[in-house]
């Protein structure tokens, strides 16, 4: 009796878990098969034709693509020195109270839904970009900023926590040999900590580029590229979220599963080069 | 200027910046929780959970219908996502181990868990709601659940790695089969450990709107019939922001603000269990 049991016990647990590899499997089947209208109607010229006119039955995904890389870039850009900034502060100069407290705080606003950043920049963003840079203050920069402050929290944290492997007497060894503070981060706790900060940074960014309720309320939907960054704008998840439900040709609807099969690969790759290139040390119990 | 000065002022230079550039985030940070409170709070009344929504102008509307298919859509896929997720850690941990297929789920599991949120939605629109030929809460809670998998999994493997492998020889040595000794054993064991990763499990989905914009789409009436499109508080706080109503936008901060507290509630109290079980 107790070896049937021990076997489908087994057995169960083994299904299920091998069941979390067919899922991924059945998703990228799925998308591929739902995207095979437009692969066949667009080929390769999908992803470098700027024109996206559904009422044309054209749909080109540069704009979107340029969106999602330039938004993300500009989170990235913005994000990066301030986690730096705050990663720093929490592992090197608050006293321990501060830290534990600023430190959690930081891990719960990490856990903050994203649609919450969303609504908080259309209502007291948007019109804070409007009057400095004009236009309609829905624009390209604007998301840029939202997602900035949105990947914020899970950057500063992972940063930190990164920077807090330092063995301590590696750093008590540096202190007595005279160095300062800047001295010890820069000579032993950024290279001791180098791919963990790395990594976690390129998670951040396939999180990021993935992002849809942070942007969608603040970038426009408008398919072309500008160089003006105040310009609106959309993004692959941008794209999704507003114009899913619309869809009413097999083409249109077909197009926007080949938007999705895009935007996972991307991440996909993102995340892999993150945890398996950086993280991977990290992994070792 | 010395060797000595340049360094000391390079050092205080920076780590000035540092703090300063601290006080930026957490002030931002801060700016949005503010706010998110002074609205929410302002938003309140009892309406809120006894009225389900209004047209717009209509003064008494409420937000009854998305506190509930909200605690329905979340419910079912906690329902299905926590024990396939904690028997799928329980072979990782127990039988797989280190081996390729063990180590091959885990690496999808984590690529899973940072992956766009609103793919998933796509892909059960596919697999869902075009056979059913519309919208429904089951559509939701299956996206949902396919979300909540991989947290579940990797963090109850991650717990059932800690509980010492004496314990598990100790019952092996009384001579239990090992189901026995992982279902009355190795789970005790880990008992604080799996419920805090099934809260932050839970906190993590019931944020989620992307992946239910099209599948349990909207409802702006109470509807508790699975099959039929439902509203959620995410996506309600979405529509009526977007809306150009005062009323429905003021509906929005509520919402936001009453899902904001579940999650963080969940996140204190997922803490509170791993300490507590750490203290002891």
């Amino acid at each position: 009796m107790n070896a049937i049991l021990d076997k489908l016990f087994l057995n169960t647990t083994k299904f299920i878990a091998i069941a979390v590899l067919l899922i991924v499997a059945w998703i990228f089947s799925t998308l591929i098969e739902h995207s095979m209208v437009s692969l066949e109607a667009f080929g390769f010229s999908f992803v470098t034709e700027s024109k996206w006119a559904p009422n044309l039955e054209k749909f080109g995904a540069l704009p979107a693509i340029y969106g999602s890389v330039v938004s993300t870039f500009l989170a990235m850009l913005l994000a990066i020195p301030i986690a730096i900034g705050i990663a720093i502060f929490l592992s090197e100069l608050a006293p321990p109270k501060l830290k534990s407290l600023v430190g959690v705080s930081i891990e719960l606003l990490a856990a903050i839904p994203s649609v919450i950043y969303g609504m908080w920049g259309l209502f007291y963003f948007v019109p804070i970009i409007r009057d400095i840079f004009g236009g309609i203050g829905i624009s390209m920069l604007t998301a840029g900023i939202v997602l900035s402050i949105m990947i914020l929290p899970f950057m500063a944290a992972v940063t930190r926590d990164a920077m807090n492997t330092t063995p301590d007497i590696l750093k008590e060894s540096a202190y007595a040999l005279g160095g300062t503070r800047w001295d010890i981060i820069k000579d032993i706790v950024i290279p001791y900590a180098k791919a963990g900060i790395i990594g976690s940074f390129i998670l951040a960014l396939g999180r990021a580029i993935g992002e849809t309720m942070a942007v969608t309320f603040v970038m426009g939907n408008v398919h072309k590229i500008s160089l003006d960054l105040t310009a609106p704008a959309t993004s692959i998840p941008v794209t999704l979220a507003n114009e899913f439900t619309e869809a009413d040709t097999d083409l249109y609807y077909s197009s926007l599963f080949e938007l999705s099969l895009i935007l996972l690969i991307i991440s996909f790759t993102i995340i892999s080069v993150a945890k398996f290139y950086f993280l991977r040390r990290k992994r070792s119990f | 200027m010395t060797h000595t000065q340049k360094r000391v002022l390079l050092n205080n230079i920076i780590m000035t910046l540092s703090t300063i550039s601290a006080i930026i985030g957490i002030g931002f940070l801060f700016w949005i929780l503010g706010i998110l409170v002074i609205n929410g709070v302002d938003a309140l009344s009892w309406n809120i959970f006894t009225q389900e929504g209004a047209p717009p102008g209509y003064e008494d509307g409420g937000l009854k219908h998305a506190l509930i298919g909200q605690l329905m859509i979340v419910g079912v896929a906690t329902f299905f996502g926590v024990p396939f997720g904690i028997l799928a850690g329980t072979y990782l941990s127990e039988y797989g181990q280190k081996s390729k297929l063990a180590e091959t789920i885990r690496d999808v599991s984590d690529i899973m868990m940072s992956a766009p949120s609103i793919v998933i939605g796509a892909f059960v629109y596919a697999i869902v709601v075009v056979p059913m030929g519309h919208f429904s809460g089951w559509a939701g809670s299956i996206a949902l659940t396919i979300i909540m998998l991989p947290i579940i999994l990797r963090t109850t493997d991650d717990m059932l790695q800690l509980v010492p492998s004496t314990l598990r020889e100790a019952a092996f040595a009384l001579g239990a089969p090992k189901y026995k000794v992982i279902t009355q054993v190795v789970y005790r064991g880990a008992k604080a450990g799996i419920f805090t990763g099934i809260l932050l499990g839970i906190a993590r989905v019931a944020g989620e709107t992307a992946p239910l914009l099209f599948t349990s789409f909207n409802d702006n009436f109470l509807n508790t019939d699975m099959m039929e499109p439902m509203a959620s508080l995410t996506v309600t706080m979405y529509n009526y922001a977007t809306s150009p109503y005062e009323d429905w936008q003021r509906l929005g901060w509520a919402a936001a603000f009453i899902l904001s507290m579940f999650i963080l509630t969940l996140n204190i109290l997922g803490r509170i269990f791993i300490m507590k079980k750490r203290e002891k």
